[in-house]
């Protein structure tokens, strides 16, 4: 039994390039022992994903593994993954290693059946039919809690949300039972609670079919609920690595140091708080909802009504952050474009506004011609999308003064003159004017987009996920610099985020969002340490802290979470309707029944 | 069954386009001044033949063009009794053609099917051509293959039909002694079916093919290539080679599906547009279709022969559209179920 006591996989001395340049990822050496779970942590463009893709060699077409070994080991001895051709490789893919990626919206084909695309493993690798294969893909699917699993064997990819389509793709890599799973960033797209869920999944499975796992991911809190051992990587190279238990509690590397405190926090202790009186609001939602027409399953023939917001009141405080917190689907970017009067809520819906403190407010829903165009010109949006967001076509000066040019502010010099102020407000370099978006990192990106919001002197900055597509340590300096403008420039936020750790850094006050509706709202202190509703509580519990002595249970979670049956009796809807919105302390508000 | 539903509706929506084009058709021929009849009666005073006046006059009447514009376009379509009671293009008649003096449905009669044949003939060969190609060029993307066909491709986008066509029969005839002009050979002409004839039908329209049908392939591979080339890069493709798929069938499988489409929706595009181009292309070649006909109705302002073709061809585009539209439906599961995309 030599060969048990190898590693499962042993990669040696792994160099990768792009073209004939020199290798960037070099160096890289770790095992995998069976049944065990190593994770690949670092920021992005630190080379962990093209590490875990060169083991079954599915890279770029650019990408060039320029030397190294990727042993292989079984009981008939050990196999070179990168010496092997194309072909013998194929036999290996899918069934004795298989991959999941990060993005469950886009990694099944569209066009074909989830059944048949699980399928397919089988056919290919177990010399299965359709029939015999669909029983056992049937079985995988009740596995990983499809709760009817005949239905998603003939549904297609669109049909399914982000956390059964992953599921779906867990179901594809298990059911050939294959020694080792690579999952690239497997929940990085996915809920919090949806994370746990296919956290758990993974583990569950693991300890059922003894596999392996390669796990990347650049969350630490991932990392220590879910991994044996960790492997930190930074530019292509190995910073550290080791026992998750021993890196993560006793870093060795100073950029592993930097990357826990990087990770944000939700406060485990009270302060003591009292309510708040808002005596300078900005801007106040009262009762608003949005309901969109759905469109049945027959070609025109209408559906019903789906109600995205429902009775939503809030109130922002001059020079306060106002956060949402919810998961997809929650409702809460559909209130962030009400509250900037890019949709209109439904009839009866006020979003009053106040342009300076003692003025009287005016009703955005009613304003049209001048008085909506100033209203655009002091509330603005901060995207999520750094990269999208900006046109790669336009310079910087362009991007900052379009707006100037479009509410005809200044001339030509004088926008210039603000576009070089604007950078230095976000602390970029005001040589920077005459480049294009693509010479700038992500967090330089979203810095630009933020001083594009700023041009016009708004009041209020809408930032709808502003960090969620930023690397951890990136994410500081982002809410740092937003937190800083927004006392210099006396701004106020409404912030919508999914990122509970995010939300406890900034916001004056929380409100948690669920199917359209605010089910408990309070400061962020009394929020996360002292949450009411089970659905809140959920949402905290599913957070993964970088800290391996609180683990938690991953399952517990998911159940938690979803089904309102399952939460205590007052907290229970009376048919459709929940309770109402109550304040049960000062300043705390939560959706029960007393 | 809802492709049923979609296709009966598409069906209705098509007949109403049918009818507003055939409105169209009809008042924009009419727009210049004058119409042929005018024109001739001008002609004849001119000339003194002041007795051949009576006759035109008759047939002023004969074809109701003394009727107010709207109701000539009625009766034209058969919507409204003429001189004769309903008799318009729903019952069947076509009108007359005055440049030819002959009933329209005569002129065009067998050139329809002629043009037809081509037209069709042209589309399968810009499908067989442009598809194995297109996915050719996309997954040797950037290599001399690649380089090839879209060097091939340009060239043939850029020549002229008519050279082409020149070019294509001096050589034709003279390696594979292919035959010069005309849908087949002249003893076929007015012949019944046989397969003798087939067999001539079929080689003359080998040239003619392919000058009608080469710059839609080349202009439908290029497009193929790009979509293909974008759906490449995706990660379903990743997935499927992840499972151990193998290269010609990650590419044929997933990614060809779904950059399938606009190739689909083209066919109703790509009619109207080799229609109009083997216009020229018929009168070099001297095919009989009915593109030489139109030229000529068009010129005269023989608006019952132009009318007819024109609405025929657009009577084609559309049913091409239709084609296209509910086989697109069937192709993609998100159109068919578009309601319940998220």
């Amino acid at each position: 039994m030599n060969s048990h006591e190898k590693p499962l996989l042993q990669v040696r001395d792994l160099a990768i390039g792009f073209g004939s340049a020199d290798p960037i990822i070099r160096n890289i050496n770790f095992d995998v022992q069976r049944g065990e779970t190593v994770a690949l942590v670092g920021e992005s463009g630190s080379g962990k994903t093209q590490t875990c893709r060169a083991v079954l060699r599915i890279l770029p077409k650019a990408a060039r593994i320029h030397s190294g070994s990727a042993y292989l080991n079984s009981d008939s001895g050990g196999i070179d993954l990168l010496a092997m051709s194309e072909k013998e490789l194929r036999e290996i893919r899918g069934d004795r290693i298989s991959m999941i990626f990060q993005e469950p919206m886009h990694s099944l084909s569209p066009l074909h059946k989830i059944g048949d695309q699980v399928s397919e493993v089988l056919i290919l690798h177990r010399d299965h039919n359709k029939r015999s294969a669909k029983e056992i893909v049937l079985q995988k699917f009740e596995r990983v809690g499809f709760p009817d699993p005949e239905r998603v064997f003939r549904s297609y990819p669109f049909e399914l949300s982000g956390g059964m389509r992953q599921r779906a793709m867990i179901a594809m890599a298990m059911v050939a039972k294959p020694d080792l799973l690579i999952a690239d960033e497997p929940t990085t797209a996915l809920d919090v609670t949806t994370q746990a869920q296919v956290l758990g999944l993974i583990k569950d499975l693991q300890r059922e079919t003894g596999m392996a796992v390669i796990l990347v991911t650049h969350d630490l809190g991932v990392v220590a609920n879910c991994a044996d051992k960790v492997v930190v990587m930074r530019d292509g190279k190995i910073m550290e690595s080791g026992r998750v238990s021993n890196v993560l509690d006793d870093p060795g590397h100073a950029y592993t140091r930097k990357l826990i405190a990087a990770a944000p926090n939700i406060p485990h202790e009270a302060e003591p708080t009292s309510a708040r009186v808002i005596e300078d609001p900005i801007l106040q939602l009262e009762n608003i909802s949005k309901s969109f027409d759905l469109r049945g399953g027959g070609f025109m023939r209408k559906g019903g009504i789906i109600k995205a917001v429902e009775g939503v009141n809030l109130t922002v405080a001059r020079g306060k952050t106002f956060a949402i917190v919810g998961e997809s689907g929650s409702g809460k970017s559909t209130v962030a474009q009400i509250a900037l009067g890019a949709r209109s809520p439904d009839a009866g819906g006020v979003i009053k506004y106040w342009p300076d403190s003692g003025d009287s407010a005016v009703e955005v829903q009613k304003l049209s011609g001048d008085a909506k165009r100033s209203f655009q010109r002091q509330a603005q949006m901060v995207f999520q999308d750094p990269f999208s967001s900006l046109s790669p076509r336009m310079q910087v000066i362009d991007i900052l003064t379009e707006p100037l040019e479009i509410h005809e502010i200044g001339t030509r010099s004088e926008r210039k003159d603000r576009a070089i102020e604007l950078l230095e407000q976000v602390d970029l370099d005001p040589t920077m004017l005459r480049r294009f978006p693509h010479a700038f990192s992500g967090g330089q990106r979203q810095r630009l987009s933020i001083a594009r919001a700023l041009a016009l002197k708004p009041n209020l900055l809408v930032c709808d996920e502003p960090t969620s597509a930023l690397d951890l340590s990136v994410q500081m300096q982002v809410l740092d610099l937003l937190e800083e403008i927004r006392d210099n420039l006396g701004l106020s936020y409404l912030f919508i985020s999914h990122d509970l750790a995010v939300v406890a850094r900034i916001a004056d006050e929380v409100a948690v969002m669920r199917r359209g509706q605010i089910i408990e709202q309070a400061a962020p202190d009394v929020l996360f340490t002292a949450p009411k509703h089970p659905y809140t509580k959920a949402l905290i519990a599913a957070c993964l802290e970088p800290d391996t002595t609180q683990k938690i249970d991953l399952e517990a979670v998911a159940l938690g979470a979803g089904n309102p049956k399952t939460w205590p009796e007052q907290f229970r809807f009376n048919g459709l309707t929940a309770p109402d919105l109550v304040e049960t302390e000062p300043g705390h508000f939560v959706r029960v029944e007393l | 069954m809802p492709i049923l539903r979609f296709a009966i509706f598409r069906f209705a929506t098509m007949l109403m386009t049918l009818v507003v084009v055939s409105a169209l058709v009809f008042f924009i021929m009419n727009l210049p001044p004058g119409d042929y009849l005018s024109n001739l009666i001008a002609e004849l005073r001119a000339t003194g033949q002041e007795s051949g006046v009576a006759k035109v006059e008759f047939l002023r009447k004969e074809y109701s063009l003394d009727q107010p514009l709207w109701r000539q376009y009625l009766i034209w379509v058969g919507f409204y009794p003429g001189p004769h009671g309903f008799s318009g293009i729903l019952q069947g008649d076509f009108g007359w053609s005055f440049e030819f003096d002959k009933p329209v449905s005569e002129i065009v009669g067998t050139a329809l099917w002629m043009t037809v044949l081509v037209n069709v003939a042209a589309i399968l060969f810009v499908y067989m051509v442009a598809l194995p190609l297109g996915v050719l060029a996309a997954a040797k993307s950037k290599t001399w293959v690649d380089y090839t066909s879209a060097f091939v491709g340009y060239l043939g986008l850029a020549t002229p039909n008519f050279l082409l066509a020149l070019i294509l029969f001096y050589y034709g005839h003279r390696y594979f002694n292919l035959p010069i002009g005309g849908l087949m050979a002249p003893e076929f002409e007015g012949e019944p079916m046989s397969a003798a004839k087939v067999k001539s039908v079929l080689i003359h329209l080998i040239i003619p093919t392919f000058v009608i049908g080469t710059s839609g392939a080349a202009a439908m591979m290029q497009r193929l290539r790009a979509n293909l080339l974008d759906e490449l890069s995706k990660p379903y493709v990743d997935t499927a080679r992840a499972k151990g798929v193998g290269p010609v069938k990650a590419i044929l499988k997933y990614p060809l599906r779904v950059a399938f489409n606009p190739f689909v929706a083209d066919i109703g595009n790509l009619l109207p547009s080799l229609i109009s181009g083997s216009v020229l292309v018929s009168v070099v070649l001297g095919l009989q279709t009915i593109g030489p006909a139109l030229l000529t109705a068009l010129k005269t302002q023989d608006q019952f022969l132009a009318g007819f073709i024109l609405l025929f061809v657009a009577g084609l585009t559309l049913i091409g559209t239709m084609v296209s539209d509910v086989l697109l439906m069937l192709l993609d599961p998100r159109i068919k179920y578009g309601g319940r995309d998220r």
